[in-house]
Parts: C-alpha cells; sequence; structure tokens
C-alpha cells in the first residue's frame, strides 16, 4: 500500500546539512497498522511528513496505493492528499471552530458539498463516539476528545491510509489506551492502513503488526509484533532491544555519605 | 470656521474655570467636531482593514516562513512598508497633499484629511495581520496542507478564522491610536474633536473647554477599547 524506497531528507540551515531521513526503503501492506519507533531527532517524524509530502524528500520516491506522490505536481499532491489521513501529537484542531466545523473542514477541502458535508461529519464523529460534542470547540474538550475529533476529521473523507505522528504523547496512560482502541477498531472496521509513529513502544506493542525502528535518520531494523511473543525472540540492534525492554535503566551510584556538619 | 463668531465671547480673563453657559454655546461646534472625527475613522478604518488585511496576508504567505516563501520580494515590499511607516502623521500629511487633491479633490477639511489618515493606516494594519498569522504557529496549517486544502482555503478557512479575535483586538487598537492621529487634522482644516481641543484649550487658553474635549476623547477612547475587548473575547473559544 505504502512503498517507501531509498527516501532521504537533508535539511540545510545556514550553511549546515543535516540528514534527518537516511535511505530509508519500507513496504508498509494493505491494511495493516505499521509502528515506527525511535527517540527524538531519529527522523521517524520526518519519514512520516515524506509519505504525504509535507515534507518532500530530497531524494527517493514514495508511492501511496500505485501513485508515485514524488512525481505528481502541487495541485495533483494536493487532490491524493485527501485520500491520506493524518493526526497530530497536538491535535491541530481549529480552536474557534466546533468539533462539527474541525470535521466538515477536511471534506471542504475535499471537494465535498456542504449538504453532504454535515451529514458526513456527524457520522465521522459518530465512529469516535463524539456525536453529542458536535458543537463543542475545542477548548471545552478533554486531550482525548480532542485527539478523537482529529481522527473524526482525518477518517471523515475516508481515506485509504492514516498517518499518526505520536498520538498519544501528549494525553494520559488511560487516555492513550482510548485512543489506541479507536485506532485499532477504525482499522478493523475500515481496513484503512495506519502508520503510527511514536517512541513509546507500550503503544507499538498494543496496536501495531509490524515496527520499525529508526536511530540517526536510518531504518536500523524492523520486525512482526508477533516475533516478540515468541521465544529466544530479541532484535538484532541494542536500540532495538532497549526499546521492547520498556524499563527504564540507570547506573545509580552510592551515595556520597554527607557530614553531619555539612548539612546543617 | 465658527472661530470668529464665538471670538466675542472669549471671557476678558481668558477664563479657566469650566463655564456651563460657554460650554452650551459651543455645543452645536463640539457636535460637528465629532461627527469628523467619526467620519474620519469610520472612513479610514474600514479602508485600511480592507486593503491592510490582503497586504497583511501577502507579508506573511511570501514570508521565508510563509505559505509561499519569496523572500526576495518579500523584503522589498516589507521595506516599502516600513518606509511607509517611518513618516511622522504630520510630514505624511503635508508630503502627500498632491495624491490627496487627486483622490478627493482638495486638499483641506475632513475629507482631505481622511487620505492620509487611510494611507497611514494600511501598513499599520498590515503588520498587525502579518503579526496575528504569524504568532498562530505552524500547526493548524500543517494539518490543512495534509488535509490538501489549497492556499486560498488555508488563508480563509483557517488562518483568518484563527486569527479573528486578535484581529479584532488590533482593530481595536489602530482606532484608538487614530483618534489621536485624527487631532492632528486641525492642520489642514480638517476638523475633529482633537483639533477642537487644541484650537480653544491650546491656542485659546479656554482651559474649561479643552477639559471637556479631552473627557469626550477619553470616552469615546474607552468606548472603543471595551467595545472591541468584548466582541474580541466573543469570538475567542479558546477556552
Amino acid at each position: 500500500m505504502i512503498s517507501i524506497r531509498d527516501v532521504s531528507t537533508v535539511f540545510t540551515t545556514a550553511g549546515q546539512t543535516f540528514t534527518a531521513v537516511d535511505a530509508v526503503s519500507l513496504e508498509i501492506p494493505r491494511g495493516s497498522i505499521q509502528g515506527i519507533i525511535g527517540f527524538s531527532g531519529a527522523g521517524k517524524s520526518t519519514l512520516l511528513r515524506n509519505i504525504n509530502l509535507l515534507e518532500r524528500p530530497t531524494s527517493g520516491s514514495v508511492v501511496v496505493d500505485g501513485t508515485d506522490l514524488t512525481a505528481l505536481g502541487d495541485e495533483d499532491l494536493r487532490r491524493e492528499r485527501h485520500q491520506i489521513g493524518m493526526i497530530f501529537q497536538h491535535f491541530n484542531l481549529l480552536n474557534n471552530r466546533t468539533a462539527l466545523q474541525n470535521v466538515e473542514l477536511s471534506l471542504k477541502f475535499a471537494g465535498v458539498g456542504k449538504k453532504d458535508r454535515r451529514r458526513r461529519a456527524q457520522e465521522a464523529l459518530d465512529i469516535v463516539d463524539l456525536a453529542d460534542k458536535a458543537s463543542s470547540y475545542p477548548g471545552r474538550l478533554s486531550g482525548g476528545q480532542k485527539q478523537r475529533v482529529a481522527i473524526a476529521r482525518a477518517l471523515a473523507t475516508e481515506p485509504k491510509v492514516l498517518l499518526c505522528d505520536e498520538p498519544t504523547s501528549a494525553v494520559d496512560p488511560r487516555t492513550t489506551a482510548s485512543v489506541l482502541q479507536y485506532l485499532s477498531d477504525i482499522n478493523a472496521q475500515l481496513g484503512i492502513t495506519t502508520v503510527i509513529v511514536t517512541h513509546e513502544m507500550n503503544v507499538i506493542k498494543a496496536v501495531a503488526d509490524n515496527v520499525a525502528v529508526m536511530e540517526d535518520g536510518a531504518l536500523v531494523e524492523q520486525f512482526d509484533l508477533a516475533d516478540l511473543s515468541r521465544p529466544g525472540f530479541s532484535p538484532a540492534t541494542q536500540i532495538g532491544r532497549y526499546l521492547i525492554s520498556d524499563d527504564i535503566t540507570l547506573e545509580r551510584r552510592p551515595r556520597v555519605q554527607q557530614k553531619e556538619a555539612t548539612l546543617v | 470656521m465658527s472661530n470668529v463668531s464665538v471670538a466675542g465671547a472669549l471671557p476678558a480673563n481668558g477664563a479657566t474655570a469650566f463655564d456651563l453657559n460657554r460650554v452650551a454655546e459651543l455645543l452645536p461646534e463640539i457636535a460637528v467636531a465629532l461627527g469628523q472625527t467619526f467620519a474620519m475613522l469610520l472612513v479610514a478604518i474600514p479602508l485600511a482593514v480592507l486593503a491592510g488585511t490582503p497586504l497583511g496576508i501577502w507579508l506573511y504567505s511570501m514570508s521565508p516562513v510563509g505559505l509561499k516563501p519569496r523572500p526576495k520580494l518579500h523584503r522589498v515590499v516589507d521595506a516599502l512598508v516600513n518606509t511607509m511607516r517611518s513618516f511622522p502623521f504630520l510630514i505624511l500629511l503635508i508630503a502627500i497633499i498632491p495624491i490627496t487633491r487627486f483622490i478627493v479633490g482638495t486638499t483641506i477639511g475632513t475629507a482631505a484629511v481622511i487620505v492620509p489618515l487611510t494611507i497611514n493606516a494600511i501598513p499599520y494594519f498590515a503588520r498587525f495581520v502579518e503579526q496575528n498569522l504569524t504568532q498562530l504557529g505552524g500547526g493548524v496549517v500543517e494539518a490543512a496542507r495534509a488535509m490538501g486544502a489549497t492556499r486560498g482555503q488555508i488563508v480563509r478557512d483557517v488562518l483568518l478564522v484563527e486569527a479573528k479575535p486578535a484581529l479584532i483586538g488590533s482593530i481595536t487598537i489602530m482606532t484608538v491610536s487614530f483618534i489621536s492621529y485624527s487631532a492632528m487634522a486641525g492642520l489642514v482644516g480638517g476638523g475633529g474633536i482633537g483639533d477642537f481641543a487644541i484650537r480653544y484649550g491650546y491656542y485659546r487658553y479656554e482651559t474649561g473647554v479643552m477639559f471637556l474635549a479631552i473627557i469626550l476623547m477619553i470616552v469615546l477612547v474607552q468606548s472603543v477599547q471595551i467595545g472591541g475587548t468584548r466582541l474580541a473575547r466573543r469570538f475567542d473559544k479558546r477556552r
């Protein structure tokens, strides 16, 4: 469904070049949930933005459902984006529009007529169980509710692909579970190919079919989540092993014995 | 002007006290002055908003962080806007007299002041628009781009909607500033309440009359500010 072929993205600022994505190739099967994990600055968000060309790759190509997006002009690319929904860490809803109006916006941009817009936006809100919040402004919604409105907004145009950029990084653990449940249900019921970028392995474990591990812009390994439950399986790279163990490991040094007098 | 007709009524000692009879005498003139001030604001501010908004959107869009960066062209227009804004209003008023004559056919009176007021207000408001749009942050624009919005849709359906409360606030600030600028209208016989205060209070030492005029200006500024703040708050749905 999504073919990322030898994609590199190089940023140039003030004469300095920085390779955010370094010759990454990745095949994402139709209907699957692909996780992309890595630490901050690993290039995973840039790679996600390469898929809908919010960030145009410096080299390589991106093919979504048979269409080479990197070969398209601005106008054709804009149209293709109606087939690619996206949600963000900070939701990126319009504060001065209601939940329903936010969802309607993606339909408007996709060229859906006014009457259909309202109906389809309501349906989309219904999918995320927020029909009763249609006339609420985002300022009145919780983080989880905002992300669900954003999911409804992304789904309303019935896209083939849903890109999720750190979708649960700004919400608490219980809300994380709820948001992931919706993403999982939507994937199962609508068959939308989903890509989730995160730095949290438990998000990947909960929802993904496959995971790609990124470090310093490169894709260092990928494996099937089913492998994790196979006895004796261990990720090939150190970063992969580190990420699947949720533990935070520190080197705790012995405490320095303070003299009584210095404590006063 | 009616200066001549009231000259005879000027108290011999140049009364500084608040004389009700004197105020009653001048009421018609005060009414005319207020009307002139309103005329200046009601023409100049809407025109500035109408012309300054597209200019501000343009400045935002073409800036290096904008929707369609064109840094070189942006630098030229940016410098032009700064040049316009550098003129002290009084000097602008005189400098553009040929333009004023061309546009309104006269160089004196209220109509003649409206031209420099508007010309001064356009780049002033454009800066407000540019600033307000820039400060929205990239999040909503990125979301709109991901949704396949055209640049026009991003401006109309996203940026202007999100910036509306800030823009109302900016119009309020501009209106208050231009109540003050309009006081310089007297230089070309434009009238207005500020000019009234200068003519009676400053030139003729009628402190009481000046106070009255200033009180009227305070009331005007307060009403504009309170009204503007309320309106901005009503459109602001962030909380």
